[in-house]
């Protein structure tokens, strides 16, 4: 397998976990909307209120910076990251 | 000066920041000493208009780099600024408490929604079609697969849906320049495009890109400063949004109190067309899952799609930075939109808790009448109260208020000076500018460099090419706010359309374009045609009656535009031949970092 080959598979891997991340806290946790708003969450908020006003909009913005840091790790092993006068 | 002026940036910045504040400041002592609300409303406007049109014309240019990509100079954290203003229009800034206000959890798959898609940004598109150093969304589509109506589709996708966007972002420029200036709408629709397109005609993507990050800092201290400043007064917490609970807790109490009843039909007729009442619980979650999760991931996929949104990420210097700029872009959207229901918690409790001296639900309807920013709001047609029950006092049902009054009317009702509705009179303003004038430059460029340029006449000089992206962008313009003056439809629905018809016909195009290399001219063709049309007639469906299926609605039609989209793209793509060898490595080459880009520097 070729280096660029091996690259890609690894960008895809972490394309399928951000992916899952970002599932989880934009789909997922609204599927028991319900059941969680009776739960007392951060700062006294109810869990699924906080979620829609901070928490998941909080999670993004996170989840962002962390791929992009992982994927400019990736990028370097493979030796594929720009160079700064391109 | 031009690398000095990217050097300078952050100084420039916080000498016009702090320039602004000293503005405010100075409004607010004139105000002290006697200067009327209205003249302080137009001070306000006034100002920051002709500051983001000087930016514009010093960001003038004849480079059609510098037009179509701002030079693709743009720092990260800038560039995250821009992009927020960008995205927050009209509706984000005007429109989106009001929603929360009445409609509570269900209308939160908005925010949900509207962040999420950036994930799908960054981790799907941006970079790649960074690396591929596209001018425009269609370029993309039409160097990827090859051929002219892979293209002319693009177009076609990219101008339904933005279309529809800024005719509601024009809209939204005409009712606060008509408010804050004092002018018939209808006029006041084209005083709001003038200031549009003085910030890009001369700039184009340069011009834009200086204005939209100004024009962030003024949007920005418009929402957050009445936010802290109404918590603060009310004694609900020196940092809203960790101090809230016990307020969000108390609208609960009094929901249960109050109960929600429900008015006659014949009561409602009386009631001011726009106007609603508290019909829905504040946080408890009373909408099914499907239904919020679908509107959330219509939004996301929308967010994905939409090219004045995308084509932002074209200006950073790197792919590197294109990533890192999505995230900082993000950052600033939270900062806003966490702050909405905030607002919308600060807002309610005020009106209806008898216990605070702002309360109105209890009183009289003598008392109510009697209170100064009422009568101005209520001529404002933006509140109404009728005694329906008969008994002289003001219960929750019978109190009414448009969307946009959350925004507009809270600082008034908290008792905050007159300078502070000015500002948020200038935010709002700045929001929904920033916003069309990207969607204008969208299309614009679209049309100038795909149709005109890459279709019409490929051996067009700069000067040339130019001049007719300029034509456009006051053709578009004016074309928008004469559909803008008609009043079809309110701000919020188009937007939501809009995304929808993004998301029919862009999404699998573009994601597919770089994940899937087996994706040919003819699926991707049939692919957005297909899922423009599908949406389109769904749409159309829904609002002649039709039942609709799977919980899908007038507002989540996408979701089947963007199924049979892809469907049909595979489908097709697979009964007809595979992409020759160039473009497969084409796909190959964008999807690494390193190396040139597929286009030239100037193309």
């Amino acid at each position: 397998m070729s280096n660029q080959q091996k690259h890609w598979e690894k960008t895809r891997g972490l394309l399928f976990i951000t992916l899952a991340i970002w599932f989880v806290f934009s789909i997922g946790i609204f599927l028991f909307g319900a059941e969680m708003n009776e739960v007392t969450g951060p700062f006294g908020y109810p869990w699924t209120y906080w979620f829609t006003c901070q928490g998941s909009l909080g999670a993004f913005v996170i989840l962002i910076f962390w791929f992009a840091n992982r994927q400019e790790k990736i990028d370097e092993e493979f030796g594929f990251s720009e160079r700064e006068d391109e | 000066m031009k690398g000095n002026f990217i050097d300078n940036l952050p100084k420039i910045y916080g000498i016009y920041t702090g320039g602004f504040v000293g503005f405010i400041i100075i409004m607010a002592i004139a105000e002290q000493m006697g200067m009327t609300a209205k003249t302080i409303g137009i001070a306000f406007v006034a100002f920051t208009v002709f500051i983001y049109a000087l930016i514009g014309y010093l960001s003038r240019t004849a480079q059609a780099d510098a037009y179509y990509v701002a030079g693709r100079q743009v720092p990260t954290v800038f560039n995250g600024m821009a992009t927020a203003a960008d995205w927050m229009s009209g509706a984000s800034f005007v429109a989106m408490a009001g929603g929360i206000y009445f409609k509570g959890y269900g209308y939160m798959a908005l925010l949900v929604g509207w962040t999420g898609g950036y994930v799908l940004v960054a981790s799907l598109l941006a970079p790649y079609l960074r690396k591929f150093g596209c001018y425009t969304v269609p370029d993309f589509i039409g160097t990827r697969y090859g051929g002219n109506l892979a293209r002319f589709s693009a177009v076609v996708v990219l101008t339904v849906a933005s279309f529809t966007y800024v005719t509601a972002q024009i809209n939204a420029t005409g009712t606060i320049a008509s408010v804050a200036l004092d002018i018939p709408f209808q006029y006041a629709v084209y005083v709001g495009l003038i200031s549009i397109l003085l910030c890009s005609m001369l700039g184009g993507m340069r011009g834009v890109t200086w204005t939209q990050v100004a024009q962030y800092i003024v949007l920005i201290i418009a929402y957050l400063l009445p936010v802290f400043w109404i918590s603060n007064k009310m004694g609900a917490g020196f940092f809203p949004h960790f101090m809230l609970a016990d307020e969000v807790a108390r609208i609960g109490e009094l929901e249960q109190q109050f109960g929600f009843v429900k008015n006659a039909a014949a009561d409602l007729k009386t009631v001011p067309k726009g106007l609603a009442g508290i019909t829905k619980a504040h946080s408890a979650v009373n909408a099914t899952p499907w239904a919020f999760i679908s509107l959330a991931l219509a939004m996301m996929m929308g967010t994905a799609s939409l090219p004045h949104v995308m084509m932002r990420y074209f200006t950073t210097p790197s792919v590197k930075a294109a990533r890192k700029s999505v995230g900082w872009s993000l950052f600033f959207i939270f900062l806003l939109y966490s702050s909405a229901p905030m607002l919308a918690t600060l807002s309610k409790l005020s009106l209806i808790d008898p216990n605070l001296p702002t309360g109105i639900i209890g009183k009289t309807f003598a008392e109510v009448e009697a209170i100064d920013w009422y009568q101005n709001w209520n001529q404002a047609n933006l509140m109404f109260i009728s005694d329906f029950n008969g008994n002289g006092t003001l219960e929750l049902n019978e109190f009414f208020m448009g969307g946009k009054a959350v925004v507009l009317a809270t600082p008034e009702i908290a008792g905050l000076p007159y300078v502070i509705s000015g500002l948020v009179a200038a935010g709002g303003m700045a929001a929904a500018m920033s916003t069309a004038d990207g969607l204008i430059l969208a299309i614009a460029n679209a049309i100038s460099h795909d149709v005109y340029y890459k279709i019409i006449d490929p051996k067009a000089e700069t000067a040339k090419r130019l001049l007719v992206a300029r034509v456009l962008l006051v053709i578009i313009g004016f074309a928008g706010a004469t559909i803008a003056a008609m009043e079809i439809q309110g701000i919020l629905g188009s937007v939501i359309w809009a995304f929808d018809f993004a998301m029919s016909g862009l999404f699998f195009p573009l994601v597919l374009g770089v994940w899937w290399k087996r994706a040919n001219r003819q699926g991707a063709i049939a692919g957005m045609l297909g899922g423009l049309i599908a949406g389109a007639w769904y749409l159309v469906w829904v609002r002649t009656g039709g039942s609709g299926f799977l919980g899908i609605t007038q507002l989540t039609f996408g979701i089947f535009g963007s199924a049979v989209s892809l469907v049909l793209m595979v489908v097709v793509s697979l009964m007809t031949a595979e992409p020759d060898k160039a473009t497969q490595k084409m796909v190959d080459d964008v999807r690494v970092p390193s190396g040139k880009s597929i286009l030239g520097k100037s193309h």
